[in-house]
Formats: structure tokens, sequence, C-alpha cells
């Protein structure tokens, strides 16, 4: 293990342990060590015990802000539908948050799904994180034993081999062109802030696919989701999809068949990202989870660019600017719409 | 859905129109006799606020060849703001479904006020013959398939 992951390691531990004992929070938060190597899951520490099993590598990858939600509410007495809440202030929670996560809870707050109060968010600046995905494609899918991690390197280990991959080459591609590494929002603080990244050609990716022509575009994007096999992973992975019933469940009207007919697959994909746009802070975890290796971000990534050249706008900077399909301009473009046709003008 | 040649072929277009503005343009038309393709069928809702991606998209499913949002003028809204919110919804839409492949012209938006009457006749020839252009709707139509083999 690296000896930074190391210090944050323990100075979450010592963090969660102290914020559980003297009761500032009922629950902390953060990850432990997955079940396989290169996997790290979600963890909630209810005690000063628990929270030594708290861990920290660059394989985090599950944005944490999804759980938050339901880990406040399941802290509340319970109570009938329609009662008020118990007068006093409700149990708190301590979570970890980077730059994408603070950003998640932030658009959660102005949506009303959190209470900034309810929260302790202890804030890591993120060095980007590895996917798992690009280390089993560098070992040729090769049963993985053991990755240790080091400063800047994996060494993966398996069943007569082993491999040391450059970290930077296996980050997943949302970290690689962050700009916003560092938490908006926080209450302590881990580690230093390393300060936002110059990054000129972050929506390269998308770039490209835009530079193509119509029919190669649905092209791409038909081959793109041609092997999802309609987990919903992508759904449930994301902070921003918290609907009671979400537009996949829904049977009357039924937006989306539940086959895996290319069609079906289509509407659920555009309107699964349409519903994140200018929501989402590109915090791969739709990518990350996907057991298909589909390149869902692309699809979020291209309504984050429209949205930021059309409105100015990125999610979860800051608590007051509201969410840019929230509210409006007089001014708003509006090249798109038919709005006066002159004689002789129709084409 | 019937293709048959290029000439007989009349696109069929679902017309979203907000009860207060682009309805009554739309009966304006009528009333006022211009004349405008056959091609337009219409659903009324109360502002053009109410029509959400879905709506489009299972219009374009259900073998729509073309789709047309039409509402108030901004600042005209009966609910004052509804044709603001679309409009920045629209708008991402629009480029989104560029994005992954709809033909720019499928999807089409415009502001008809009541008195409009014939800027209605001229938005359903436009939209009639941008539709045209394009052709009968592939993508995104579900079809009954047989299983394959």
């Amino acid at each position: 293990m690296s000896s930074l992951n190391e210090k944050i390691t323990k100075q979450i531990q010592a963090t969660a342990k102290s914020m559980l004992d003297s009761g500032k929070v009922a629950a902390f938060l953060g990850y432990t060590k997955g079940t396989l190597p290169g996997t790290m899951q979600p963890f909630v520490a209810r005690n000063a015990e628990e929270a030594q099993r708290l861990c920290w590598n660059s394989f985090c990858v599950l944005n944490l802000a999804n759980y938050l939600p339901a880990l406040l509410k399941s802290l509340e007495p319970p109570r009938k539908r329609g009662e008020p809440p118990p007068e006093g202030p409700l149990p708190r929670v301590g979570v970890l948050a980077t730059g994408c996560w603070s950003r998640n809870m932030v658009v959660q707050i102005q949506e009303n799904q959190i209470e900034r109060d309810r929260v302790v968010i202890v804030g890591i600046s993120s060095r980007g994180m590895v996917s798992r995905r690009k280390v089993e494609e560098f070992v040729g899918f090769q049963d993985i034993t053991s990755i240790d991690e080091q400063e800047n390197s994996l060494v993966v280990k398996g069943n007569g081999f082993e491999e040391v991959i450059n970290r930077w080459d296996v980050i997943r591609d949302n970290c690689k062109t962050c700009i916003h590494p560092d938490p908006v929002i926080y209450d302590e603080l881990i580690g230093g802030l390393s300060g936002d990244r110059k990054i000129p050609d972050r929506f390269r990716q998308v770039e490209e696919i835009e530079s193509l022509t119509v029919d190669q575009r649905w092209e791409w994007f038909q081959k793109e989701i041609s092997s999802c096999i309609r987990c919903y992973a992508c759904r449930n992975a994301c902070p921003l999809c918290y609907c009671p019933t979400c537009f996949v469940d829904d049977s009357r009207p039924q937006w989306v068949g539940k086959s895996i007919d290319e069609v079906d697959t289509s509407l659920f994909h555009i309107l699964r990202a349409y519903h994140c746009a200018g929501r989402c802070t590109d915090c791969g975890s739709c990518e990350s989870v996907c057991p298909m290796g589909i390149r869902m971000r692309l699809l979020t990534k291209k309504l984050q660019k429209d949205v930021f050249e059309l409105y100015g706008f990125e999610p979860g900077l800051d608590l007051d600017t509201p969410l840019p399909l929230s509210t409006y301009k007089m001014d708003d473009p509006e090249d798109f719409i038919i709005t006066d046709i002159k004689k002789g003008d129709q084409k | 859905m019937d293709q048959g040649k290029s000439s007989e072929w009349e696109p069929k277009i679902i017309a979203f129109l907000c009860n207060w503005c682009s309805y009554a343009g739309a009966d304006l038309a009528g009333v006022s006799r211009y004349q405008y393709p056959p091609s337009i069928r219409i659903v009324r809702v109360p502002c053009s606020g109410r029509v959400s991606a879905n709506m489009i998209l299972d219009a374009l499913r259900s073998g729509a060849d073309g789709v047309l949002v039409s509402g108030c003028h901004p600042g005209d809204c009966h609910y004052i703001s509804g044709n603001l919110f679309a409009r920045r919804r629209f708008a991402v839409l629009e480029r989104f479904l560029e994005f992954i492949g709809i033909e720019p012209g499928r999807v089409n938006f415009s502001w008809v006020s009541a008195s409009e009457g014939e800027q209605f006749a001229k938005v359903a020839s436009e939209v009639t013959e941008r539709v045209r252009r394009l052709g009968p709707a592939k993508r995104l139509v579900k079809e009954i398939r047989s299983c394959p083999a």
C-alpha cells in the first residue's frame, strides 16, 4: 500500500472515530475493502470499532452521495406517514467527499434530497480513481489475485504473471478530464487541496463523435449500447437517480419497453442521460459499474458540454446558482426554434 | 408503414400544440382557409412546458416520421414561464438527439401565437417539407419483428 493512501486511511479512521465517539454523527459513510482485488465497497461505520475498517485507495469508484438520502432517512426515528418529524436536531452522518461527490451533494441539497446541517462532509482532494476494467484489459483479462497500489503505479499479480502498471495509464476517463478534483463544500479536510486543473480539451471524446456524420453517429450509438443487458446498474449507482418510480418502471404509460429490443435500449439510454442534463458532475459511477463496459458517460458528457455552452453552467459548484433546467432567462438561445417564416424564406 | 414511392409517401407528423396559442393558431389557420399539408396530427397539451422528452420519443417510437412542438412566443405564456422552461429543455434535447444520430429536422420546435393562422400554415408546410426530405423514420421506431432464427 502506498504511504499516501495509508496516511489518508489513518486520518479517515481517526476522524470517523472522533466524530462517532463524540456523538457528532450517528454514522460515518466511507469505504472498506471489497471482496475482490481492486474493489472497494461503500461502508457505514456506526461505532468506533467499525471505524477501524474504513479504508482508502484508488479504487473508490462509486459515488458516496448516492447512499446519503437513504442513509439519512434510515437514521430518523420511525414515524407514520404525514406525521411531522420529531423536534430537535435529527441524527447526522459523516461522509467522505472528493470533488465530484461533493458537487453531487450540492445538487442533492439544491433538490432538497439532503439537508446541509445533517451531513458532516469530510473532504479529500481526488487523485483520480482507477478503472478496474482498464487494469483487466491491461493484463488481457487474466484472473487477478492481488493488486498492490504504490505511489504512482499498481503491481498486479495473478496466476503466473506480475505486471507493474503506471497508475495514470489506467485512470478512469472522467478523472483524466476532471478539472475540479477538490471538494466544493466540506466541514473537515483530509490532506491538502490541489487546486483546479487546466485541461484545454476536456470534451475531446465528445467532439470526436460530434465531428462524425449523423449516420455514423447513429451507428456509433447503436454499437455502443448494443451489449446492454438492461441491468440498470448505471441508474442505481447514480446519485441523481432518486425518483421513487423510475420512468423505466412506469407501466401506464410505458415509456420504455422492458425487453432488450434495440429501440427500448436506445430509449432507456437517451432518457437516462437526458434526466441528468445540467445535474451530472461526471463522477463516472455509471460507467464504472457497467458490467458490459458501455461508455454511457459519453452521453452525459455531451449534455454537460451543451449545458456549459448554452447556459455557462457547471453543476454543483455553488449552492446559490439554480440548476439550469429549473430556471430560465428571457434571452436564452433559441436559434433552433422556427419563429418567423417570411415569404420566400422556405427552403 | 407503407413506404411506397417517395412521391406518394406522405409523412406522419405528431404536433404537440399548446392549448392557448398554437392550437388556437391552427384553428385560425383552418377558419381562415390557409392551406397546409394534411400530414400533421395534433395533440393538444396545456402548455409547451408539459411536453417532456418522453412524449417526443414516444411519438417517434410509435412510428411518427416527425415531431413538432409548438407553444406561445416567449413572454406570452398563459402560465407565465412554461415555454421558457420548455425552451431550455428543448435546446438541450435537440442537440442531444442530433448527437446520438437522429437526423436534424425530425424533431422541430416553433412558436406560433393564436393570431398567427398564416404562420401556423407555413410552419406546418416547412416541417412537412423537412421531414419529407428525410424520408420515413427508421431510427427509434419500434416495429414488431419476427424472432431472429
